[in-house]
């Protein structure tokens, strides 16, 4: 029987990074991996609340646990780290009784927090696996060569997020590859992009991503390759002002993770909405086929 | 019985949280007692004086003293009550100190626990009997483990007083980590220039035996009377004939084998002799690499030999060595530097760590003393040197200071301005550590003669750019955030407890800490000595050390086993188990439980009984908790003893606390 997961695509998966939840969904599906959306979520709270009150932030994520344990899951799953340290730190919390009764008297319900929760990333890595992956490829990404980019909270702090390496993670790196893409030694992985910074104080991003495509350009990568909304749209929709800033040139298309996969596994348009990111990639997807051609 | 009691203050140590008068006035009260008294220092000259005169005056036939832990002071006091006549086990100690007055300060609870001790010891007195030490000779031959330049020192002390020692070395040869150094602080004499000598001198030395490319097995006896089986591992060279000649080495095809000397730059061939000064220099074969031995072919070496030293078929060999001490002198390791994944975890080809850059320092090194890039050769222009790399960070569980790094690093960045006049060095560093003599202005002279510079914060990453690394960190003096670019990253790692070192420990019943590290007999007055007779220590097998400590440490052990030998006799320990013959059954349970082997079957009168070995018993008293007839009695713990002492506990006739 297939695997079933209460999935959480958070706000901005209905927004800005449809792509991102659209792939998410079609990959899983074919991968048989069943998604169960959870019934009447709410907000995570994303970066503001916690750092207000702890027990509050708990709370908006404790809810959707709680709501998540209604269903017959193995686990919570979602895509955005954001979302994933959120889920990830109430649940944490919560295994101190004190504390957990402090959330469900805001709730005024119980939450058990059995629930394992976990990316989609790690699901696919984990469940799935690279090598299984490879076997459904249909359209080899040979030629292609992907800088990996995890960002700076997908696997931080260890002790919590309890995935990967937190210094060089290599689970997107493993699925890429699996997919025949040419993986480039990217150095700065779990940098920061400026996460939310663009709106407060812009040339934060403009310094911080700008490095990040730097160094992209620097180890040859025809593109880069995220897990992450915020770091997928401060390298991909401010591209431009970046290079405005920077006085730079870059043309990088920054796909998510799922798309590509989606990609390799014949996935349509209509599943994994390219046409959607802001640098086009089809340069890329040109050079790739020139490789290919010139390799044959 | 007449029992004196004195209960010491032990200035505010014990004082300060116990009513000591209070438990001398309860004591008096007990059967038996005597006399009791409460005294300042009872260690002291005056202190031990008036326990003297009050067994005089009041003619007693034990003492009680409450004080400190036995072993500190038990040795002592039984000394005392020696000198005014009486035996020295009528002599009962009630650690009053680290197990009442130094863990709670409830005055009240803590007194009525001092005076319930104190009663136990009174009681156990009372079925005390009057032992006597046996004589035993001793084997004047002493056992150096570990051949670094502090177990070298220990040989060549220990030797030159005339004593027979037996040296072994894990490595093909002797040197330890002191070998492998180019340069050192904070005189920068040359490394193998002042090491040398006395290496050649542990060879020539008609005194010393030594065995490398060995370990030891396992280790039987007592003080006085060690026997160590050692394990001589396989070399496939004949070492008696073996010249050193180095013929194989330059046609042996098989050249990708571990450069294990050279700490993994670069790679050497199937067979070698690890460096040109090594002691013994003889040839061995690296099996995991030689065509021979993987793959039945290739021999080239066999047929090149001159002496015809070659063989394919040798085994490890046993030898057995009797000694009457023992030296451990195993040194250290060093942190590895890949479990720190944001200083590239061992991905990055030019960030390499301090021994390795020691090795391309060293004009006897893979590169002949040129500091080149491992990557592609170039020379470096900027050389970043990053301290604490593996010490002081809780988070790796390594919390403790290497003590070495600070000076050897500043050698380093001193060394690399000698060597490349145009470079500029960085050292990123937590605090400066350099207490030694000459050791502040060393440091300094880094700093202020040669230029380097010095960036207090930690690293947080490292990372590749182009064909340079950036590395970035905190300048926490500066109060920002800085990225210095580099062509070579040096990792000062910490240091660490040698390998294996806990399971050598176990097979010579020593203490280690935490970390590996073995534990002297008292950290201030009893350094280099063990908690087991006649083993002693030397060097950084203790703890991280330098040279001149090490070297120090090693002249004292060498003192302590020389000093042990000045006595033809030694007295045995008599609180060792005794087997009743009426009523043993001689159903050898004891013979199984005894750690140490101390006790064999016998037959008396037609029937098997135990007997224990006197010189083996070390008085664990397992065999006593295991006979299913109380036949076995661990002597001055005897069931009757320890029974008389629960009693009184129990009786419940002392003031409750707690
Ligand atoms: C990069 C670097 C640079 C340094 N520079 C200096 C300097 O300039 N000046 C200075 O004063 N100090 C320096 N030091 C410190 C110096 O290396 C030590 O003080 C010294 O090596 C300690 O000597 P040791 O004999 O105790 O240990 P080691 O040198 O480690 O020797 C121990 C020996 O025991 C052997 N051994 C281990 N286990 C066993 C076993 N079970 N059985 C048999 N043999 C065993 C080992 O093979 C080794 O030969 C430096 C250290 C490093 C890492
Ligand atoms: S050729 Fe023979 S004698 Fe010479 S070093 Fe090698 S083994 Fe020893
Ligand atoms: S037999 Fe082994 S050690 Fe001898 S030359 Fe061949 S590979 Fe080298």
């Amino acid at each position: 029987m297939s695997p079933t997961y209460a999935y959480y695509p958070g706000c901005s998966g209905l927004g800005t990074s449809a792509e991102y939840d659209r792939s998410t969904r079609a990959v899983c599906k074919t991968l048989g991996i069943e998604l169960v959306d959870i019934p009447d979520w709410s907000c995570c709270g994303s970066t503001p609340a916690h750092t207000v009150d702890h027990a509050l932030s708990c709370a908006l994520s404790a809810r959707n646990i709680g709501q998540a344990e209604k269903l017959d899951v193995e686990g919570i799953i979602t895509p955005c780290p954001s979302c994933l340290t959120n889920l990830k730190t109430a649940s944490h919390r919560m295994r101190n009784p004190e504390f957990k009764a402090r959330v469900e008297k805001l709730l005024d319900e119980p939450v058990e927090n059995r629930l394992p929760v976990m990316s989609v990333l790690q699901v696919l890595f984990e469940q799935v696996g690279p090598r299984r992956i490879a076997d459904r490829v249909t359209e080899s990404l040979s030629g292609l060569r992907l800088a990996p980019y995890y960002g700076c909270i997908m696997n931080r702090p260890p002790e919590i997020m309890d995935f990967d390496d937190c210094e060089n993670p290599i689970a997107m790196d493993r699925l890429m590859a699996a997919l025949g893409a040419d993986i480039a030694p990217f150095p700065l992985k779990v940098e920061c992009c400026g996460a939310s910074f663009g709106v407060a104080r812009k040339g934060m991003v403009m310094k911080l991503s700008g490095k990040l495509l730097d160094a992209a350009e620097d180890v040859r990568a025809d593109a880069m390759v995220t897990a992450c909304p915020l770091c997928q749209m401060n390298l991909d929709l401010r591209q431009k002002q970046i290079n405005a800033a920077n006085n730079a040139r870059h043309n990088m298309p920054v796909f998510y993770y799922t798309q590509l996969i989606g990609k390799a596994l014949g996935l349509g348009e209509d599943s994994l909405m390219l046409d959607n990111l802001i640098v086009r990639p089809v340069g890329a997807f040109r050079k790739m086929e020139e490789v290919r051609r010139s390799a044959s | 019985m007449k029992i004196g009691v004195f209960v010491c203050h032990c200035g505010s140590n014990i004082a300060g949280t116990v009513d000591v008068a209070r438990v001398a006035e309860e004591a008096r009260k007990l059967p038996d007692v005597a006399f009791a008294s409460d005294t300042m220092y009872a260690c002291s000259e005056p202190g031990q004086e008036g326990i003297i005169e009050a067994i005089r005056e009041h003619n007693l036939d034990g003492v009680v003293v409450a004080s400190c832990t036995p072993r500190m002071h038990e040795p002592t006091f039984r000394r005392t009550v020696e000198r005014a006549g009486l035996n020295r086990y009528m002599f009962e100690m009630a650690n009053i100190r680290e197990h009442v007055s130094w863990i709670g300060k409830d005055i009240e609870a803590n007194t009525g626990k001092a005076i319930d001790l104190v009663a136990m010891a009174v009681a156990k007195l009372t079925h005390d009997k009057r032992l006597t030490a046996k004589k035993f000779s001793i084997n004047k031959r002493v056992m150096v483990i570990g051949g670094g330049v502090a177990g070298i020192q220990a040989a060549l002390d220990c030797a030159d007083g005339g004593l027979e020692v037996v040296l072994v070395e894990k490595t093909p040869s002797i040197g330890g980590k002191m070998s492998k150094l180019d340069k050192t602080f904070p005189t920068i004499d040359c490394s193998s220039c002042i090491l040398g000598p006395k290496m050649v001198d542990v060879a020539q030395h008609p005194n010393i035996t030594l065995y490398a490319n060995a370990e030891v097995a396992g280790v039987q006896g007592y003080v006085g009377n060690f026997e160590v089986s050692v394990n001589r591992k396989a070399t496939y060279v004949d070492w008696e004939a073996c010249t050193g000649c180095g013929q194989c080495m330059e046609k042996c095809p098989s050249k990708k084998s571990r450069d294990v000397f050279n700490e993994d730059i670069g790679t050497t061939t199937a067979i070698n002799i690890p460096f040109p000064q090594a002691i013994p220099k003889k040839a061995s074969i690296n099996p995991e690499f030689c065509m021979k031995l993987t793959k039945g072919k290739c021999g080239v070496c066999e047929k090149i030999c001159p002496t015809k030293a070659i063989r394919f078929d040798q085994t490890d060999a046993e030898a057995v060595e009797n000694v009457g001490a023992i030296v451990v002198a195993t040194g250290f390791d060093l942190f590895d530097h890949t479990r720190y994944g944001e200083y590239g975890g061992g991905r990055y080809t030019d960030v390499i760590t301090s021994i390795q850059y020691e090795r391309l320092l060293s004009a006897s090194g893979p590169t002949g003393g040129h500091i080149k890039r491992p990557s592609d050769g170039k020379e470096p222009e900027n050389v970043v040197f990053i301290q604490c790399v593996g010490s002081r960070d809780k988070s790796i569980g390594r919390p403790y200071c290497s003590g070495f790094c600070c000076m050897y690093t500043a050698k380093q960045a001193i060394l690399t301005k000698d060597h490349l006049p145009e470079s500029q060095s960085y050292v990123f560093y937590m605090d400066i550590r350099a207490p030694g003599k000459l050791y502040d202005e060393f440091t300094r002279r880094a700093m202020e003669e040669y230029g380097a510079r010095y960036i207090r914060g930690r690293v947080s990453m490292i990372y590749p750019k182009g064909d340079r690394y950036v590395v970035r960190g905190a300048d926490t003096l500066m109060g920002a955030a800085v990225e210095v670019e580099a062509d070579l990253v040096v990792l000062a790692v910490g240091a660490e407890s040698a390998k294996g070192a806990p399971q050598l420990a176990e097979k010579l019943r020593i203490s280690y800490d935490t970390y590996g590290f073995y534990m002297e007999s008292h950290p201030k007055l009893r350094p280099v000595e063990t908690n087991t007779a006649g083993v002693y220590l030397a060097g950084a097998c203790q703890g991280p050390k330098d040279i001149p400590s090490s070297v120090g440490q090693g002249s004292a052990a060498a003192a302590k086993v020389l000093a042990l030998f000045s006595k033809d006799q030694l007295e045995s320990d008599p609180q060792i188990s005794e087997v009743d013959i009426k009523r043993c059954v001689g159903c050898g349970k004891c013979i199984e439980t005894c750690p140490f082997t101390a006790i064999e079957l016998t037959e008396f009168r037609g029937q098997p009984k135990a007997k224990v070995i006197e010189t083996v018993c070390q008085g664990c008293g397992n065999c006593t908790t295991t006979c299913p007839q109380g036949a076995i009695q661990l002597q001055h713990f005897t069931d009757n003893q320890i029974l008389a002492e629960v009693n009184v506990l129990c009786q419940q006739t002392l003031p409750n606390y707690g």
